[in-house]
């Protein structure tokens, strides 16, 4: 991207940075340095000390030991104020945006441009916004309120109140994690620019493809230590991966295929009004289904009124060729079907309770004894799951402490107590280092072999065609396409969601 | 969690220590059992307010309702039925009260505080209506045991204060719908797609507040030896105050009933503590203020600092 080369001087050095958190150390003499106009990818698996690294940059946490310099200049990042007025700016994974105001008011929160003191120039927010969404080359309307926007299109307004001022720092945490591969190109367009100007991006990720698309240079982390620093150009992915896990996972999709046995679940002209039309497919024993679509594609609609989250409008659900009604979650619960919803924090965990009570949760009725919980019952419950898991916690600890791979791991785990048949995956791996993304993979593999049924949505084409036997493609809330996963081809799917016939898209 | 009830526990043993040094007159059997007598009826109510504070919700009504189930019980028991009929049929009312509050949440999908708003004017206004806004007094002996009675040395409010915080503990620590309680605070939609009938429950959640602030109206009847229509006034806020105080949190998911017994004791030890040192009442006002402030700021602090 740039022309990053041994040449230019770092405009930030940080040495030997130190971090512990009672009981563990989370940075443990880490070094890092950025130059302008680079692209500096920041690998590691969830644990290595990322986003610690990142959050002693924003000010959100005081490094116990190692020097920070800007420029050359020894400097003190002592709240996330400083961070800012030192031009560093930390766009969060979760953004942090006031849904009810527009663009504008978004961007220049706290920072508006006044009148009279209190009285906001509301001609010169919008002009201002305007201006700054057209030099970043944002197609985004200034007045519009942030809740009428798409995921992809509040990253923008992040990243232009990032920007706003003099920004010389712009850290990324796995900005792509949501997008569908055409934002994704924006974003990169986008960072392209910042980059000409001279901006230094740190970008983390965990998708090792984008590391090699826009990246300059690379520092790898693992258990808070510094593992790497290097040119991209004098490392390979494999590499990479070694240095991030310490062990070769040449094989990232494990996948083991069987013969499909009886239908466990068919659906036919399946609709919900708005959102899903005409939806029809069967779903095998032993099978993967993925469903491919972009953002919006209905995709995560599907999935919810097959988990009985939300009511269908038309069509009909068969269980084992049975008709069954699903009206709430329980009633999907009792005919065996289980889902790892889209956004674990939000749907699929209680944040605050242990390990145990959250993987016993679907279970309650069955543990109790006329309304009674049995001493040790749930941890009786979790004890096998978690070993067989691996999920690196204790029952007894609280779910909130853990990290996003882990967490992912309870999420399946309360339906592995059960007895689901079909199980409903909406972006399995989304957020999750590569070892427990193979161990997720793995845990599919065992799934089907025991006879059980998978429905996987998922953004990443390569988990698509790397672990399915189908692909059905959504757009517009309607299947649009089926592919055998052993023929198709990540354009092929591509172009299908985006409704672009394959004759156009020049593919074969 | 563990830490911070300890921290409530010593802070109530510190106020103790304090009021000692100050006055002779505080640490006598007779003054302690008062104060328990006298925590008795806030901390009935309290029990129930940490069922609905942990699920995430809100019950403003309690004070109310105790107003509302207290005239009921008068009315029945002056009309010449035994208490073997007009205590069942009070806690009816509270539950029935409750029921209503968590039907408006659950299924009418209103915000707590709202439906438990109306509610709060409703069953006073329920009260007044039926009373004509006049007390109702005078019970026979079998009934005033309730307040006058010991078992052993254990006055009778007192035990019935400890029974239902043994059954409550065992409910909310124990069961499967004490489970869910935690799990609707913390996390409602999780706990949904858990396959967990979440409005179920916490219709049920409110139906408990009602039920245990019809026992406190019992109590109080008993003690006042008068049902009053205007009776638990305020009481809504000495109930949030001692979970608060007991270390739940009002954004729900976490508490315990410990923690609330705890905070309602430190509540009627101050209240005690400044009564013996004379300290006008205007003053003791302000004095619990800052007490709930300091308590939950001190919380706060130490919840920051953990990180």
């Amino acid at each position: 991207m740039g022309t990053p080369g041994n040449d230019g001087a770092p405009i930030l050095s940080m040495i030997g940075i130190r971090k512990s958190f009672p009981g563990v150390v989370a940075l443990d003499g880490v070094d890092l340095t950025l130059r302008a106009g680079e692209v500096h990818m920041l690998l590691g698996e969830n644990g290595a000390g990322k986003s610690t690294l990142m959050k002693i940059l924003g000010g959100a946490y005081r490094n116990d030991a190692g020097e920070i310099r800007l420029r050359g200049q020894a400097i003190d990042i002592n709240s996330p104020r400083a961070a800012l007025s030192l031009g560093i700016r930390v766009i969060a994974q979760e953004l942090n945006l006031v849904p009810h105001l527009s663009v504008a008011e978004n961007v220049f929160l706290g920072a508006a441009p006044t009148r009279l003191p209190g009285v906001i120039d509301w001609g010169r927010l919008r002009a201002d916004t305007t201006a700054l969404l057209a030099d970043l080359g944002m197609d985004l309307d200034a007045g519009a309120p942030i809740h009428q926007l798409s995921l992809a299109q509040r990253q923008m307004v992040e990243i232009a109140k990032a920007l706003r001022g003099d920004a010389a720092i712009l850290v990324m945490d796995e900005p792509t994690s949501a997008l569908t591969s055409r934002e994704v190109d924006n974003l990169f367009r986008l960072i392209d620019r910042l980059v000409q100007r001279g901006v230094a991006v740190v970008y983390i990720t965990h998708r090792l493809d984008e590391v090699y698309r826009i990246g300059d240079r690379v520092t790898v982390l693992r258990d808070g230590r510094l593992v790497k620093a290097a040119l991209l150009s004098e490392v390979t992915i494999g590499e990479l991966v070694r240095f991030m896990a310490n062990r070769d996972l040449d094989d990232h999709f494990p996948k083991r295929r069987q013969a499909p046995g009886r239908e466990l679940l068919t659906v036919e002209g399946l609709g919900r009004r708005g959102v899903l039309h005409d939806i029809s497919f069967k779903l095998h024993a032993g099978e993967v289904i993925g469903i491919a679509g972009l953002l919006g594609a209905g995709r995560s609609e599907l999935a919810r009124v097959l988990a009985g989250a939300d009511r269908r409008d038309t069509g009909s659900i068969a269980r084992d060729g049975r008709a069954i009604q699903l009206r709430t979650p329980a009633d999907a619960i009792r005919n065996g079907i289980g889902l790892l919803p889209e956004d674990r924090k939000a749907e699929g965990l209680v944040a605050e309770l242990t390990v145990a009570r959250n993987l016993a949760l679907p279970h309650g009725r069955r543990l109790a004894r006329a309304g009674f919980l049995p001493r040790r019952c749930e941890e009786q419950l979790a004890e096998p799951i978690v070993s067989d898991l691996r999920v690196k916690a204790t029952p007894a600890q609280q779910v909130r402490l853990l990290s996003g791979g882990n967490q992912q791991k309870v999420v399946l785990g309360k339906w592995l107590a059960g007895d689901a048949r079909v199980f409903i995956f909406d972006e399995p791996t989304r957020g999750v280092d590569v070892a427990a993304k193979v161990e997720i993979y793995n845990l599919m593999n065992r799934l089907t072999e025991s006879g059980a049924g998978i429905i996987m949505i998922s953004s990443e084409l390569p988990e698509l065609l790397g672990m399915s036997d189908r692909i059905l493609v959504m757009r517009g809330g309607r299947i649009h396409d089926g592919f055998d996963a052993t023929v198709a081809t990540q354009e092929r799917v591509l172009s299908a969601a985006l409704g672009v016939t394959a004759a156009a898209a020049g593919i074969e | 969690m563990k830490a911070r009830r300890f921290g409530t526990v010593i802070g109530l043993l510190a106020l103790c220590a304090v009021l000692w040094a100050l006055t002779p007159h505080f640490l006598t059997v007779s003054n302690l059992l008062n104060i328990a007598q006298q925590t008795s009826i806030n901390a009935i109510v309290a029990a129930g307010m940490t069922f609905v504070i942990v699920s995430g919700g809100i019950d403003l009504s309690v004070g109310s309702i105790v107003a509302l189930a207290g005239v009921a019980l008068g009315v029945m028991l002056q009309g010449g039925q035994s208490p073997f009929i007009a205590v069942p049929g009070a806690i009816a009312v509270g539950t029935g009260c409750g029921l209503l509050n968590g039907l408006l949440v659950s299924v009418g999908g209103l915000p707590p505080f709202i439906a438990t708003l109306g509610m709060m004017s409703v069953a006073r206004g329920t009260a007044l209506v039926f009373t004509e806004g006049r007390p109702v007094s005078g019970f026979d002996e079998g009934f005033r045991w309730l307040a006058t009675g010991t078992a052993g040395f254990v006055p009778a409010p007192v035990l019935v204060m400890l029974m239902v915080y043994a059954v409550a503990h065992l409910v909310l620590t124990r069961t499967t719908f004490g489970r869910y309680v935690y799990a609707i605070g913390g996390n409602e939609e999780a706990t949904r797609l858990s396959g967990v009938a979440v409005r179920f429950h916490k219709t049920a959640i409110y139906g408990v507040s009602g039920a245990l602030s019809a026992v406190a109206a019992i109590v109080l009847t008993a003690r006042l030896n008068s049902a009053q229509p205007i009776a638990g006034m305020m009481y809504e806020l000495d109930a949030i105050a001692a979970t608060v105080i007991g270390g739940t949190s009002l954004s729900g998911g976490s508490g315990s009933l410990v923690g609330t017994l705890v905070g309602a004791l430190i509540m009627g030890v101050l209240r005690n503590g400044l009564n013996l040192l004379g300290v006008s009442s205007f003053l003791q006002q302000i004095v619990i203020g800052g007490v709930i402030v300091g308590a939950v700021l001190v919380d706060t602090l130490l919840k920051r600092h953990r990180v």
